[in-house]
């Protein structure tokens, strides 16, 4: 099959505040698609007859090929990942794609992800979030028997869901805010329901919250457009956990304790 | 080159024991004045990152992908093992000793491995401490499989994606330390060479793969958990960017490399389906508790599947390894594939497959269940194949998995470069000549979270803190080495891609240091690869700068590293003399059944380099099995 | 305060604010439709009810004072939170798509800003008598001072008017349709089978309240409501 790419090419760096003017879509056709090809195996292709022509290749991320790591993801004909649901780039085929398609090809738009070169982004600010308190505070060797906390299936079913997170950055892509609520969410939701995790889930709900504001990530128009282009399908009731959460943890909070509410007495 | 094990005195349940209580401690206060350095964000390295954080002392931890979570461990599907006992059904950390020597073939360090049983209780316990959403049954209790090769069920799991959730267990540990300032995470970031002084591993040189710039980081130690170099046959399961860069350039500077022809050959992946391959995909081993693998026992049978009675199927696990059946270990489950595809009886248009059947799991326990236990991997194979394995069955054949060779180390996991600690794949100790299903996850994890935090420590007492700083000269002169052969690749501007050559390197190391071995093809190899090598330094395009992220430039050079180790790897092959595990010389077997030849090959091989165009030294250390007697591995 | 206005700030706490003060505002356009329903009763009903409201003399300030304070507050908040938006993503695609967001939800700052100006003109017409002095006129004329049944009826006598109306009512329709459920989404209901309930009521409640709203415009229209001479 034969297929008509629009390539968003970027050469440098955009700063924190990306610009339109920072590169340009570009035509391309590429002929000899075979069907069994995945969606990056096409842009092999593409990159293979581009070099040999001498020009530089389409930049993309992507790394374990089988819809794991989350490093692919590009916003195809305005989908992220594509028109098939619940799948990484990596794993999309060109059997999704007529013959003689035209495909346009972009990078995640987000303030908080500035394209790095054509269809790479900066996805740290998701690290930067994650450092801030998705985490439990065990030191190593300081747990205890895996079994000494039975885990009601239920709980430990609902806190897989969040945690299958693959932290792609589609959720954003796809929202018109350009919210990370859902990955935000996920990793609420995911310590929330296990034992272990809510210890802390006050000081977690509010300082992940804190953390994404801080980004620049938009806010939740609850379209839920971000549980459509999941490609681990992370339903948006965890949206609804970290609100409940974060609500919870700012109702909870004490005032600074030289503050006397009391007064002497 | 001495090759020390280190091994601690005493019976093999006390060495560990022994070996914490000798190691020198470093004294809290002084701890935050020693910095370590950390290649890799795998299990092995995130663990170990975060852990030595927590005791105290600086890190600095180094990952190409563009965050620590991408590393390659997340892709583990099937589970990890640990002997917990908790299913009453016989196990004992002695028992997973025992299974692993001699699903190793008995060509692991035995030390090691009692160790990595011992610990294994200790990772289920901390993961689930840090969030690990493992599989439970309804009773709230952690839930267990078998897994191949074991007859006990001690695999724990989390749906198909326990690799994932262990990363990410790790990542969390490592991203607190991160955002407690004791890690400082340097992404998007190659090592590209490992800096001496004095003899010892004191930094290592680095490439921005944003902005190009090269820089060097000076520590007091520095930690290789960098991987396998499965990716040297270009087509594996490994993700893209796995490498051998950073063991390979260590190797040059001096560390030893033992044993780089032992690869492991998974028995279930999706066959390929075209030149345009860029990967293989694993299909978790844990389907084979409920798939029956078969093929027709007439050649050239081109029937549908469901057209094949079952008289006239052949389920030749079941009938050559009645004991095992389709549990058979990875290597002999392989190996069994080729041969009945080498008898012209492989399925599928390319002759190259075979059959893993649920039909009678789901008319046993219902679709449901089988939904249950393998509804993500099945959905992959869909998506991947465009067929239903629930109502056909799927095809699948034997491809690169795991390598069980690396870079050589002692006891303590220091390679043969004083500093210079390496873990997870990235290291040759635990699994022998062929690693059991659902352990590599168990031995990146000791290594990382209960191994080096004590041994790095019994080094560093010995050192004087931040007595090396980055403008030491050497660091220069090492980054200079670094920056011209980045110029080099970009100068050539021949005609040939970087994937080209890959690809033909791939076909060679595939044909002939694949699955099965023999001398003529391995003097083949030898010869083919340099020539390829030669060609590639001459006709390479590269195209772009080195001031920018140049993707191809990356490529390049890790290409260009496995030209130069697929040579080590076939050499290793030539001169191991024996069927080992995964390693099967054509020479030596008996009727199909791998034969060792424990007189002359029971011993590690190690590498040595001696410069450019001139041959490595093979070297040996001795294995001694004092515990498990050497035996012929029989799963009949 | 402090605390207030950081979780003001907060996206949650913005959220939060838009769902609380768009609770109270729903609270009270049902107030004022079942208020108004009494239109159906005959002017004695209606005019009586005006009274009794005018008559609270200083509480109905307050509650004007209060209802326009929410009122400020909803609007505010949703256009700090939209200006953010806007901001999260400066470039936009080459190529958009929607995947699973209703219009309803996608529309919410068009169908406020749009209830904004409605509302407005709604407060210059029948409450401080700008749009339409002679309607307003009449109020003052009959029934104590108190005679809001003929001016309602008067005005919506007039098909151009009811026109405005009705359309504004399915603004508001698609506004509460998204508004109402979405409330429970950023109040924290996960619960799978609540959030389906809550989603047909939500549609069903927008529906009855603009449906009400826009029959009492439409029935003087029709004379099923007969205009006062």
């Amino acid at each position: 099959m034969k297929v008509v790419l629009h390539i968003w090419r970027q050469s440098k760096k955009s700063t924190q505040q990306n610009f339109a003017q920072d590169g340009k879509m570009v035509r391309y056709e590429l002929d000899h698609v075979s069907a069994d090809m995945s969606f990056l195996e096409m842009l092999d292709v593409l990159n293979e007859q581009l070099t040999k022509k001498g020009e530089e290749p389409v930049a993309f991320d992507h790394d374990c090929r089988e819809g794991i790591c989350g490093s692919c993801g590009v916003m195809i004909d305005g989908q992220p990942h594509g028109p098939q649901r619940g799948t990484t780039t990596c794993q999309l085929h060109m059997r999704s794609f007529k013959d003689g398609a035209e495909i346009y090809i972009e990078p995640w738009r987000a303030a908080a992800f500035p394209v790095v070169r054509d269809l790479v982004v900066d996805r740290a600010s998701f690290d930067r979030v994650v450092q801030s308190g998705a985490f439990i505070s065990v030191n190593t060797g300081a747990a205890q028997d895996a079994n000494a906390i039975p885990v009601p299936k239920p709980d430990a079913d609902k806190a897989f869901d969040a945690a299958t997170c693959i932290g792609c950055g589609a959720c954003v892509a796809a929202c018109k805010n350009a919210s990370a609520m859902l990955f935000v969410g996920a990793k609420v939701s995911h310590f929330v329901h296990l034992p272990q995790g809510r210890v802390e889930r006050e000081l977690r709900a509010k300082n992940l919250v804190a953390a994404m504001d801080k980004e620049g990530f938009g806010n939740c128009t609850n379209q839920y457009e971000c549980e459509a282009a999941c490609p681990k399908e992370i339903p948006v009731r965890v949206i609804a956990d970290m609100n409940r959460e974060y609500l919870r943890s700012k109702i909870k909070e004490e005032p600074p304790s030289n503050k006397r509410v009391g007064g002497d007495g | 080159m001495k090759l020390d094990s280190n091994i601690p005195g005493g019976p093999i349940q006390e060495k560990w024991d022994t070996r914490k209580f000798e190691l020198k401690l470093v004294n809290p206060a002084n701890k935050r004045k020693y910095k370590v350095l950390v290649v890799g964000s795998g299990l092995a390295g995130a663990s170990a990152a975060a852990t030595l954080a927590e005791l105290g002392y600086q890190v600095e931890c180094f990952c190409f992908q563009d965050s620590p979570r991408r590393a390659h461990s997340i892709a583990a599907q099937g589970g990890i093992n640990a002997a917990k006992n908790y299913r009453n059904d016989g196990d004992s950390i002695w028992r997973l000793f025992y299974d692993t020597v001699k699903g190793g073939d008995f060509r692991a360090r035995e030390a090691n491995v009692y160790r990595l049983a011992q610990c294994s209780v200790n990772i289920i316990d901390q993961a689930v401490a840090s969030g690990v959403p493992f599989a439970r049954d309804y009773g709230g209790m952690l839930d267990n499989r078998s897994f191949g090769g074991a007859q006990v069920s001690r695999t724990f799991y989390a749906r198909g994606q326990t690799g994932q959730q262990l990363l990410l267990g790790a990542y969390a540990g490592l991203s607190r330390q991160i955002g407690l300032g004791t890690v400082k995470m340097f992404s998007r970031t190659e090592m590209l060479d490992v800096v001496l002084v004095d003899g010892h591993a004191k930094g290592i040189v680095v490439r921005d793969l944003v902005t190009g710039e090269v820089r060097s980081h000076a520590g007091d130690a520095v930690v290789l958990a960098t991987g396998g170099y499965g990716n040297v046959f270009y087509l594996s399961t490994n993700a893209k960017g796995c490498n051998v860069t950073a063991t390979w350039r260590a190797y040059k500077r001096g560390a030893g490399f033992a044993n780089p022809c032992y690869t492991q050959i998974h028995p279930t992946c999706i066959p390929v389906s075209g030149d345009h391959q860029s990967k293989l995909t694993l299909m978790s081993e844990s389907l084979r508790n409920d798939g029956r693998v078969w093929v027709p026992k007439a050649k050239g049978d081109k029937r549908k599947a469901h057209e094949i009675p079952d008289g006239e199927r052949d389920y030749y696990l079941e009938r050559k390894y009645p004991s095992f059946g389709n549990l058979a270990p990875r290597d002999i489950a392989s190996r069994a594939a080729m041969q009945v595809c080498d008898d012209g009886r492989g399925i599928g248009d390319t002759g190259l497959g075979v059959y893993l059947d649920f039909r009678d799991s789901i008319a046993r326990l219902g679709k449901d269940a089988i939904a249950a236990r393998y509804g993500n991997l099945f959905h992959m194979y869909a998506k991947i194949t465009a067929e239903d394995p629930y109502s056909q069955p799927m095809r699948i054949f034997p491809a690169v998995h795991y390598t069980m060779g690396g870079l050589w180390v002692d006891y303590n996991l220091q390679s043969s470069i004083p500093g210079l600690f390496v873990l997870g794949e990235a290291n040759f100790s635990d699994h022998g000549a062929n690693r059991l299903g659902a352990s590599a996850l168990m031995q990146g994890l000791a290594d990382g979270y209960f191994v080096i935090p004590y041994t790095i420590g019994g080094y560093l007492a010995g050192q004087k803190a931040g007595a090396v700083k980055s403008d030491h000269p050497e660091f220069g002169k090492v980054a200079g080495e670094v920056a011209a052969m980045t110029k080099k690749l970009l100068s050539i501007n021949g005609k040939r891609t970087v994937d080209d050559f890959h690809k033909t390197l791939g076909k060679i190391m595939w044909s002939k240091c694949g699955m099965a071995r023999n001398e003529a093809g391995l003097q083949q190899a030898l010869r083919e690869i340099p020539a390829l090598r030669e060609e590639f330094w001459k006709d390479v395009k590269v195209l772009g700068s080195d001031a920018t992220m140049n993707q191809s430039l990356e490529k390049a050079g890790r290409v260009a590293d496995f030209l130069e180790f697929g040579e080590l790897m076939c050499r290793d092959a030539l001169e191991r003399r024996e069927s080992c595990g995964g390693h099967f010389r054509e020479e030596w077997q008996d009727e199909g059944e791998a034969k060792r030849d424990d007189e002359k090959f029971c011993h590690a091989a190690v590498w040595e380099y001696k410069g450019q165009n001139q041959a490595p030294v093979r070297n040996t250390e001795p294995l001694d099995f004092e515990n498990v007697h050497l035996a012929v591995r029989s799963y009949k | 305060m402090t605390w207030l206005f950081q979780f003001w700030r907060s996206s949650i706490g913005g959220k939060v604010i838009m769902a609380i003060t768009g609770f109270l505002l729903f609270g009270f356009v049902i107030a004022h439709l079942l208020g108004n329903l009494q239109l159906l009763s005959g002017p004695d009903k209606i005019n009586a009810y005006a009274k009794m409201l005018h008559d609270l003399g200083p509480l109905l300030w307050v509650a004007r004072i209060g209802l326009l304070a929410i009122f400020v507050l909803h609007v505010a908040t949703g256009i700090r939170l939209s200006r953010a938006n806007k901001a999260a993503r400066p470039v936009p695609y080459a190529r958009e798509a929607t995947l699973q967001a209703t219009f309803a939800s996608r529309s919410m700052v068009l169908t406020g800003l749009s209830l904004l100006a409605f509302i407005v003109y709604h407060l210059l017409h029948f409450t401080l008598g700008v749009t339409n002095p002679e309607h307003y006129a009449r109020k003052a004329a009959g029934a104590g001072g108190h005679d809001v049944y003929a001016m309602v009826t008067t005005s919506f006598s007039n098909p151009a008017i009811v026109a405005a109306y009705v359309v504004f009512q399915v603004v508001l329709f698609f506004h509460l349709k998204h508004g109402i459920q979405s409330l429970a989404q950023t109040l924290g209901l996960s619960h799978r089978r609540f959030m389906a309930m809550i989603q047909k009521l939500s549609f069903l409640l927008a529906a009855v309240l603009a449906g009400g709203n826009a029959i009492l415009a439409l029935s003087v229209l029709f004379g099923i409501v007969k205009a006062a001479q």
